[in-house]
């Protein structure tokens, strides 16, 4: 730098305010960078200290319930808040009403009754629509139908949940439902499709909105994996004499298998956590595990929320506390899922498309 | 004529209608999923369309009747709030990941605990994270339901989008913008804001709106922290409840007069309205930037 300076004839000064000039503002641009830095680590942090955050309350709120509920919390199936105006009784030093009785089974039972419903439901229609859109439409058609289907996971549960409570569930169970349960046979799966058909709140109905609203994250996931494989093994399969269908099932539903497995598992847990749709559909009613595939039931997350209110008049807190629980039992069961999710995904291929709610 | 791929793959009736219950069953398919969520969008304009008024924007509401400007306000409150502060921690966040965390030697990232942090707050039940702000802020520090703990916990379960959004935006930048920037000399603070953040701008806007988009239809976290009112917000962070849409959808839906039915039809088409149209846009967003990009992707 300093060379040009020195053999060019110029005015002292001039070049003295220059350089201090170019000596600040590169102080200021090198320190620019410290800004970003610093900034970007810090903000970093949060999302880390937030979950951490939120598991300690979790597990501090949930205390007192997992002393008294004990390893039965998974297995029974009472839902018994106990008499708030009689005198709280102790149990291992902790306060709760008189009577009270905690089992979680029903809720969990519900929670992986619905997203294996909407699973078995979601997968072949997801990865059919995703061919569909891939191989068969011409490109005016699919493009559109692709940024349909991709809005779809943006529409809000509550409102998917108002039109599964008051359109499609009623429909269900006054025209197709009775046809089902009338003409299954009576052999020992299918017995479960048998018996009363309710009023269209409950197991199948929410399990069939959940697989509406996993459908567009499976589709548009594996849309895009279909999009990635090469056209080249295609092509040759196609050469050897094989059918689509024979291409779809030799070479490219092979090619992304796993893909899909991992969006597959994604969908699950969106289906997991999901509460306010299952909260309207599902009847919220607490305390048995559904009798047959139309039975009114409950979820996890579906139990938090319509609980919540109720838990706060108990006065010794021991309500809340069940339910923190309960929380940290789906918690675990999400957190399980997604890191499986995560491993498969991270193990194959890498995903631009948004992974998550989405 | 016979060939050697005929006795692979010989021409039989079975193949052929094996191919033609393919293709119907794929087509099948895709009627599946546009079918019912056709079927679902237009049935709420459907129910809410003949029951309109446009001075439902501009009344306040009266629980199960009257107008939504409360909700309307509220929502638009919360989302910018969210877009502040979940926008400037997933922004930075995405940036950090995406560009700060330098690689060790060893072959690992070092953004490795964040970065799962990330991803596992992505895939937190939301209504678990409504109950923590409920215990810990509303009820723990005595805020009540109010703006701040909302706005907190709505911005907890975004961030990871807007994380993950800005990232990947960040990595499509090819990396001869970085090097041409510092063959310029230019220094590399400089260098990210001026030519790596600016070239990715469209990705991360694109987070932003999604993002908002999830904020703006969220119900299960916000109905223990935002609480409700029936007055405008008022912008006190703690100790006075926010309205907001997806409320009104969620109770008013079961109650037995119809005024109460119109609100929360009126409410779920607005929210559709709003959730679409952040979308649309940030799909817009994408299809222009893709179209003058030099880069094919």
């Amino acid at each position: 730098m300093r060379p040009v300076a020195s053999i060019l004839p110029t005015n002292d000064g001039a070049t003295r305010r220059a350089n201090i000039a170019r000596r600040v503002s590169s102080s200021f641009r090198d320190s620019e960078e410290h800004v970003w830095r610093w900034s970007a680590k810090t903000a970093s942090t949060i999302p880390l200290i937030g979950l951490l955050f939120v598991l300690i309350v979790l597990v501090i709120k949930a205390w007192p319930a997992i002393q008294v509920n004990g390893i039965h919390f998974l297995s029974g199936s009472s839902w018994v808040p106990g008499s708030t105006y009689a005198p709280a009784v102790k149990t291992h030093g902790v306060a709760h009403p008189l009577g009270s009785s905690y089992g979680a089974w029903p809720l969990i039972a519900g929670t992986l009754q619905t997203s294996v419903i909407a699973i078995i439901v979601a997968v072949p229609i997801s990865v059919g629509a995703a061919f569909a859109l891939t191989e068969r439409l011409p490109r005016w058609l699919s493009q559109p139908l692709g940024f349909f289907v991709e809005i779809l996971a943006g529409i809000p549960s509550v409102i998917i949940g108002l039109w599964g409570v008051l359109t499609l569930g009623p429909l269900l169970s006054h025209h197709i439902y009775p046809i089902i349960a009338n003409h299954v046979p009576n052999v020992p799966v299918l017995r479960y499709f048998k018996g009363s058909t309710g009023y269209g709140e409950g197991l199948l109905t929410s399990g069939l909105v959940l697989g509406l609203m996993i459908v567009p994250i499976i589709a548009s996931t594996t849309r895009d994996l279909f999009m990635q494989v090469p056209p080249l093994p295609k092509e040759g399969a196609e050469a050897l004499g094989m059918t689509d269908a024979e291409v779809a099932r030799y070479v490219t539903i092979p090619w992304v298998r796993t893909g899909i497995i991992g969006a597959t598992v994604l969908g699950l847990g969106r289906a997991l956590g999901e509460t306010i749709a299952v909260a309207m559909i599902s009847g919220s009613v607490l305390g048995a595990v559904a009798p047959n595939i139309y039975g009114t039931m409950t979820t996890i997350a579906a139990t938090i929320v319509s609980q919540l209110d109720s838990a706060a008049t108990d006065g010794t807190g021991f309500a809340i506390s069940t339910l923190a629980e309960a929380g940290l039992v789906l918690a675990v069961i999400s957190i399980i899922v997604n890191f499986g999710a995560r491993v498969i995904i991270n193990r194959t291929s890498r995903l631009s498309a948004p992974v998550g709610r989405m | 004529m016979t060939s050697i791929t005929d006795a692979a793959f010989p021409r039989t009736r079975g193949r052929r209608f094996r191919e033609v219950a393919f293709r119907m069953l794929t087509l099948l398919a895709l009627s599946c999923v546009v079918g019912p969520s056709l079927w679902l969008i237009v049935g709420v304009i459907w129910q809410a369309v003949p029951h309109w008024r446009w001075n439902v924007l501009t009344t306040l509401s009266q629980g199960t009747s009257g107008g939504l400007e409360n909700a309307v306000v509220g929502t638009l409150v919360l989302m910018v709030g969210v877009l502040f502060v979940a926008g400037a921690v997933g922004v930075l966040t995405g940036i950090h990941l995406a560009e700060l965390s330098r690689h060790r030697r060893n072959g690992k990232s070092s953004g490795t605990l964040l970065r799962t942090a990330t991803e596992v707050l992505a895939g937190f039940p939301s209504i678990v994270l409504g109950y923590v702000g409920y215990v810990a802020l509303c009820v723990g520090l005595h805020w009540g339901f109010s703006l701040l703990p909302a706005i907190m916990i709505l911005s907890l379960m975004v961030t990871p989008y807007i994380a993950k959004s800005t990232e990947s935006a960040l990595r499509q930048v090819p990396t001869s913008y970085r090097e041409g920037a510092e063959a310029l000399g230019m220094a590399t603070g400089y260098a990210l804001r001026k030519v790596v953040i600016r070239s990715a701008l469209p990705g991360i806007v694109t987070g932003l709106l999604i993002a908002l988009s999830i904020a703006g239809g969220e119900t299960a976290p916000l109905l223990y922290t935002a609480g409700v009112t029936n007055n405008l917000p008022s912008f006190a962070l703690v100790h006075h409840p926010i309205a907001y849409l997806t409320y009104y959808v969620w109770t008013d839906y079961n109650q037995p007069s119809d005024a109460a039915h119109y609100v929360a039809y009126d409410a779920a088409l607005i929210l559709v309205v709003m959730v679409l149209a952040l979308l649309v846009a940030s799909r817009v967003l994408v299809a222009r930037t893709q179209r003058f990009s030099e880069s094919n992707r």
